[in-house]
């Protein structure tokens, strides 16, 4: 950790003085979808903080609501494009990247500082063997469990399907649902999917699959599917998950009625808040399901890009240099900001139980790949048919067949187009 | 002389009588056309298209049509539509009954009336709220009505075969208050002599009803009707808040299928979401033909 501190002091300081040697002036427009407290406090800061270190640099920045956000970006990339935008990275970007409204920025990539430190994230940012953006957080996604619970029925963090299955049942023999989860807006049995699949099928298939190169009716998806149905049929889920958003699922694992929760990191926050203290609360990496079939996780990535319209490029891209900058994102990831994980290999991650765990994961531990999440990786319309089959498919197991003929029959549209 | 000045008047000034009524409505009509018109055209255009709003729009003839056609999503959002339009017209009924309660001198009626309507003057989306919490299969005051009186609870929001009647009893308690208040102005405006007349006649209850007091509220019957048929028709906000369209999309309307195509996050077919909007567009029209029609009718009587 120390010796990270005192090589990103040093980048630091390289940064800064390229940094004096180019004197921005003009406007710098940065549109943000950081809109929620923390990080819009985090957005605020960085904006203040370049704005220090370019004085003749008039930096204007608009914030707007994370979900508005997902529909404006259309109008004002192509009407009234700033100089810098967030967006999310992966399959997400096509639609811009297609359109030519965000701009190549190879060249940043090819840079030695961001070619090695962010090494890690440079697949999820590449789209037709270009480079369309900088991430500046991701988190890891997981099994977060009531340690309390776990141990009052002596179970142990699994890593194998069996044991997973077996905590399951010890757990709704005595009363307790083994998962939270609320489905009312879809994504979160994406993410179910995405765990079972990767860890039966294997990353590579998971990736061809989402990117349309498979069938959904193809015998491996079935047995996906299989395993998912074990889970089902024990009733391992709670009930009328349909009902709920990822936040009204969150009081059944605070009052102890579901003992874990496949979810983000961003779920650790609120359910800290609601009461659960660090020997209550733990984390423990998705367990292997077939043997030999590297693990592979997924670690959504959000982004800042370049519009192609942008009119003080040179600006954005030191804009986006200090983003990525190790000291920058060691700052911005911190507990206290926005409790993730830096994209930057030579920053410092926050002294918290879950980002540790996170971190080592990723780090050490995810040597399939990592994977943006269900509806990053497929295409918008193929993750909106998927997504709601996966619900259904929790609700209504037996509607398999007709669920994976409708998802084939999308995918094949979309491969037409 | 005086002739000569005749032929010198203005081409406006003689023709004011034609001029005057057209200047008055030019303003509508550009609005009208602008805000109307061209978008209609345009959606009819745009179905044509395959088109994802950033790149270039592909012509692609009736694919988008074809593919409706097919789409289970869409029959179902259809057949909500039909189930929309039938039941939501309880309101009427339901509205007048409230009404011919409500039309009476009694002490502090004035505030009767007042909270009868309440439901009408607050947002859909607390509407929506407010029924998604009454149906809550946890903690809903529906489920603890139910396992108080030993029936099982029941999930409305989460059962497709439930939920769209769930959202539509949601959507009758601010219409009925709406229907109410139409009817509770017409009765004001019943004859009290014909009534009068009637009792001296020996007319009373249902017949009175249905014979002398009903005609008379025809006016209040007809607008009644237009606004319910139309609120059935854009029920968009309580779906959006109650169930987002879900479970697996058993609760969507033509419109919020429209919304989800054309411009949600996972959306921007535009061309698929014109057509769906043609169709919901050719669904109204027939109700807007025989509006017209109707009212039409009417002037045409009072000449």
């Amino acid at each position: 950790m120390k010796l990270w501190k005192s090589t990103a002091a040093v980048l630091a300081l390289t940064l800064g003085a390229s940094a004096a040697q180019a004197e921005l002036s003009g406007e710098l427009r940065i549109f943000s979808d950081m809109s929620n407290p923390a990080p819009r406090a985090v957005m605020e800061g960085m904006v203040a903080d370049f704005g220090a270190m370019h004085p003749d640099l008039d930096i204007e920045l608009t914030i707007i609501d994370r979900e508005a956000y997902k529909t404006q970006i259309r109008n004002f990339l192509t009407a009234d494009a700033p100089d810098v935008a967030n967006w999310y990275a992966a399959n997400r970007m096509r639609p811009y990247v297609d359109a030519g409204l965000f701009e190549d920025i190879s060249d940043l990539w090819a840079e030695p500082e961001i070619a090695d430190a962010l090494a890690s994230t440079k697949g999820a940012m590449t789209l037709d063997g270009a480079q369309w953006g900088v991430p500046y957080t991701y988190y890891q996604w997981g099994v977060y469990y009531r340690e309390d619970i776990y141990n009052q029925y002596g179970l142990e963090e699994p890593t194998d399907w069996e044991t997973f299955k077996s905590n399951c049942q010890t757990l709704l023999d005595n009363g307790v649902k083994c998962f939270t989860i609320g489905t009312k807006y879809l994504w979160t049995a994406g993410g179910w999917f995405d765990y079972l699949n990767m860890r039966t099928n294997g990353y590579d298939f998971h990736m061809q699959l989402t990117s349309g190169e498979i069938e959904w009716t193809d015998e491996r998806v079935r047995q996906t599917f299989a395993n998912w149905r074990e889970l089902i049929d024990m009733g391992a889920f709670v009930d009328n998950h349909q009902s709920y958003s990822w936040q009204e699922a969150l009081p059944f694992m605070v009052n102890g009625e579901a003992a874990a929760y496949l979810m983000g990191n961003f779920a650790v926050a609120p359910l800290r808040e609601a009461g659960l203290n660090t020997d209550q609360l733990d984390f423990y990496q998705f367990p292997t399901i077939t043997d030999g079939i590297a693990l592979a996780e997924d670690a959504p990535t959000d982004t800042f890009h370049i519009p192609s319209g942008a009119q003080n490029k040179e600006a954005a891209r030191e804009f986006l240099r200090f983003v990525v900058s190790a000291d920058n994102q060691t700052k911005i990831n911190a507990g206290d900001a926005l409790g993730q994980l830096p994209v930057n290999s030579n920053s410092s991650v926050d002294d918290d139980e879950m980002l540790n765990q996170g971190f080592a994961m990723l780090s050490s531990n995810a040597p399939g790949g990592i994977a943006q999440f269900f509806d990053r990786d497929a295409p918008a319309e193929m993750a909106s048919v998927a997504m709601e089959g996966f619900q259904e498919f929790m609700v209504f197991p037996d509607n398999l067949d007709d669920i994976l003929n409708r998802m084939e029959s999308t995918r094949k549209r979309i491969n037409e187009q | 002389m005086s002739q000569a000045i005749n032929d010198q008047t203005s081409w406006l000034r003689r023709n004011r009588l034609t001029v005057t009524p057209l200047l008055f409505l030019l303003p509508a009509v550009l609005f009208f056309l602008v805000y109307v018109i061209f978008p209609i055209a345009e959606s009819f255009q745009i179905s044509f298209y395959r088109w994802d709003g950033l790149g270039e729009p592909r012509y692609i003839g009736m694919a988008n049509y074809e593919e409706l056609w097919t789409d289970r999503a869409f029959e179902v959002s259809l057949w909500n539509n039909m189930k929309w339009l039938a039941l939501y017209l309880l309101a009427i009924p339901a509205g007048l009954m409230i009404a011919l309660f409500l039309n009476q001198n009694v002490v502090g009626i004035r505030l009767y009336k007042s909270l009868f309507f309440f439901p009408f003057v607050i947002s859909q989306v607390v509407v929506g709220l407010v029924f998604t919490w009454f149906y809550d299969p946890s903690f809903g005051l529906l489920n603890k009505i139910l396992t108080g009186f030993g029936f099982d609870a029941v999930n409305v929001l989460g059962d497709p075969k439930l939920v769209t009647y769930g959202i539509i009893a949601a959507g009758l308690w601010p219409q009925t208050a709406y229907c109410m208040i139409l009817y509770l102005t017409g009765l004001n405006a019943v004859d009290p002599e014909q009534v009068e007349a009637a009792r001296l006649d020996g007319a009373k209850g249902p017949k009175m009803l249905w014979y002398v007091i009903l005609p008379q509220l025809r006016p209040a019957t007809f607008i009644a009707f237009v606004v319910t048929i139309i609120g059935a028709l854009r029920s968009f906000d309580l779906i959006s808040i109650m169930t987002n369209g879900g479970p697996f999309g058993t609760s969507r309307v033509l419109s919020f299928y429209m919304f989800e195509k054309a411009l949600s996050e996972y959306g921007f077919r535009m061309g698929y979401g014109a057509a769906i909007a043609v169709v919901l567009f050719l669904i109204m029209l027939c109700f807007i033909a025989y509006f017209l029609w109707s009212m039409y009718q009417d002037e045409k009587g009072a000449r």
